[in-house]
């Protein structure tokens, strides 16, 4: 079988995985088949805030596939999650069609609001789920392609290459801050009513993201794997550990880091398109640079160039935050900024890196 | 050009586009039994030259041994001649079509010319197999490296090869692990992979054993004639085994060549025992 051989050799994805499995199954059926006065009923809310987990935990697949395996520390792929959720927003607001506030059949409130007569060229087609879908990865990789080719083929990389991820995540975002960009300035995109004709308060339509945005989570590992698996992921540990050696041997790399980024690019898109629906709301902020950092920090936490170790890290901090801002919303930056501090000296390979050296221990005992 | 020839152009289904042509480097051309000219090459570094109007000529199938004091600027002329340094002035070229200084890295390794490094650079945490097949010749273009399988005649050179450079033990061994002799032999194993045409070996011997000096000797003999070899040392002893009687030795001294010809007509050459007497 493809799919099992993928995972042949790679233990972590293997529990990963099952474990994801589990929880996709079992979560629905706690949903929908335990009655809500049972202390195992997952509530519907649950069940949301944990399809946008994993969403997350693709984005973050996503940056370990370049940051793990290529070495390119970027710190804008929040730009690519968020341009896959306008992507998503935009064709769900056309799906509100005349049921908004003013009752447009063409227009958004927004741009009724701001007294505009037509819908702009580039919101044409989002109408259609198809389009959209196709949008979706298309824009991030575009993006992607041309801001990879720019960087890479004049070599610029390390800390510059880090610093320029940051400036086109922030200069998107003060783009898409003004009301004339059409993308309803810093209000963003909301009020979403359906999906496919499928009404997003329904709790079949939220269970249905929630398995979808694992189903996403689990391909897109996969995808990530088979790359890895195949000599093109060990030609990206080669420019990773010693970029001029390899480009002697006759690889360009300029070339590799290029489809790799654009790659992850449209992974961090198909996250953040997933996302959007489960959060009802797309705004500016998505695009800002600290986003970025964070998403970083996840990968680092779980454990760098081993693919679950992001999926962990993402879903440990994720929750982390949902507690800190919940209970203590002051103290949620310093949380952070802590839990970094200490996994950077204390478990330099991330939570999965200290439970490998846990397990070598035994077996060494044994 | 008018607008109807440009519309015939495009109805013409047998009209190709130069911009569709796919860039190729010329074929190799030796047919005047030199592979490598380098010409009135010049490189400063903040003032400091460090080649100085050099000239060398290697023929195919020459194994030819340049020695040198540190500093000489050994090092820096295979910067030039793999791309990694572009000259101030001159000219190198590899046959009498392809203009090196034209390529950038990859062309030139994909154009025949291989290169191991003075100090050992092979990929640490890829294993001796995982960098002998990086290493191999093969198409070296993102889709293909993504789909790439051995072949049979693939794995068997690879088998070949790590028998050859004695490290079938450790093929499944991360090459970082490896001892400094054994990571040397490892880069000699790479280069043989990628089946160029000029091998340029920059002090290969540094950190070996004798016997492990005179393996290495045997092996590099044994090569020329397939490839062109240019050895770098300044390890004079090794390089006397090397070059034997009536092989061609350069002297390369402050960035320009010193003397050159036999190794016993160089080592009488008054320039040179002086350079290395005064060192
Ligand atoms: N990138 C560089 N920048 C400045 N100086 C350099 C650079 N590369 C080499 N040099 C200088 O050029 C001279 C020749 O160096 P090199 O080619 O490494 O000598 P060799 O290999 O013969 O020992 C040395 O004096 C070295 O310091
Ligand atoms: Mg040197």
């Amino acid at each position: 079988m493809g799919l099992l051989n993928i995972l042949k050799n790679d233990r972590g994805g293997q529990i990963m995985l099952g474990v994801l499995l589990v929880i996709t199954i079992l979560v629905p059926l706690l949903n929908l088949l335990v009655p809500e006065s049972n202390p195992l009923h997952v509530p519907t809310y649950t069940v949301t805030l944990m399809g946008k987990y994993l969403t997350l935990a693709l984005l973050a697949v996503a940056v370990d596939l370049v940051w793990g395996y290529l070495g390119i520390l970027t710190l804008g792929h929040g730009a690519f999650f968020a341009l896959g959720g306008y992507a998503m927003g935009m064709y769900l607001m056309r799906q509100i069609g005349d049921r908004g506030v003013y009752g447009n059949p063409e227009l958004p409130d927004f741009m009724v609001f701001l007294n505009w007569q037509e819908l702009p060229w580039f919101w044409q087609g989002f109408d259609q789920f198809w389009f959209a879908a196709i949008m979706i990865m298309l824009v991030p990789g575009v993006l992607a392609f041309v801001f990879g080719w720019l960087a890479f083929r004049s070599r610029v990389s390390g800390v510059y290459l880090s610093i320029i991820t940051q400036a086109m995540t922030y200069a998107l975002m003060l783009a898409f801050y003004r009301n004339e960009m059409g993308f309803g300035g810093n209000n963003g995109l909301t009020d979403f009513k359906d999906l496919l004709g499928f009404s997003l308060q329904e709790d079949s339509t939220r269970i249905t993201l929630f398995v979808l945005s694992a189903v996403a989570l689990a391909a897109g590992y996969l995808l990530c794997r088979h790359i890895m698996n195949s000599r093109l992921g060990r030609v990206c540990i080669a420019v990773r550990d010693s970029e001029s050696r390899a480009r002697f041997m006759g690889y360009r790399v300029e070339n590799v880091k290029l489809w790799i980024f654009v790659i992850s690019a449209m992974l961090a898109g198909i996250a953040g398109a997933l996302y959007v629906p489960q959060v009802g709301i797309i705004n500016p902020n998505e695009f800002s640079p600290i986003n970025s950092i964070e998403i970083v920090v996840w990968v680092a936490v779980g454990g760098r160039a081993t693919l679950y170790g992001a999926v962990i890290g993402a879903l440990l901090i994720n929750y982390a935050k949902t507690y800190f801002t919940a209970e203590l919303p002051e103290i949620w930056l310093f949380a952070l900024g802590g839990i970094f501090v200490l996994v950077t000296l204390l478990l330099p390979k991330g939570v999965t890196g200290f439970i490998d050296k846990l397990q070598q221990r035994k077996e060494a005992q044994a | 050009m008018s607008i109807i020839t440009a519309l015939e152009h495009v109805v013409d289904r047998e009209h190709v586009y130069p911009f569709l042509v796919p860039k190729q480097a010329p074929t190799l051309d030796v047919s005047h039994k030199v592979l490598l000219y380098l010409e009135g090459i010049s490189v400063s570094f903040d003032g400091f030259k460090a080649i100085n109007d050099l000239n060398l000529y290697i023929n195919d199938g020459e194994l030819r041994c340049i020695i040198g004091p540190n500093g000489a600027g050994k090092t820096t002329m295979m910067d030039i001649i793999t791309g990694k340094t572009r000259p101030d002035c001159g000219s190198a070229w590899f046959g009498q079509t392809i203009d090196l200084l034209a390529m950038d890295e990859p062309a030139i390794a994909q154009a025949g010319i291989g290169r191991k490094f003075q100090k050992p650079t092979v990929f640490e945490e890829l294993s001796v197999w995982e960098n002998l097949e990086l290493a191999m010749a093969d198409d070296r273009d993102v889709w293909s490296i993504f789909n790439a399988r051995l072949n049979s005649e693939q794995s068997s050179m690879l088998l070949e090869t790590i028998e050859l450079i004695g490290l079938q033990e450790n093929a499944k061994m991360p090459a970082g692990r490896l001892s400094h002799g054994q990571k040397q032999w490892l880069e000699i194993g790479m280069l043989l992979m990628q089946k160029p045409r000029l091998l340029l070996v920059d002090e290969p011997v540094a950190g070996m054993t004798h016997q492990e000096m005179d393996r290495t000797a045997e092996l590099l003999i044994s090569l020329a004639g397939r490839h062109s070899v240019v050895v770098v040392e300044h390890d004079m002893d090794f390089v006397r085994n090397l070059a034997g009687d009536d092989r061609t030795v350069t002297v390369l001294h402050q960035g320009s060549v010193l003397s050159e010809g036999r190794m016993s007509k160089v080592q009488q050459d008054p320039k040179v025992v002086e350079v290395y007497l005064g060192e």
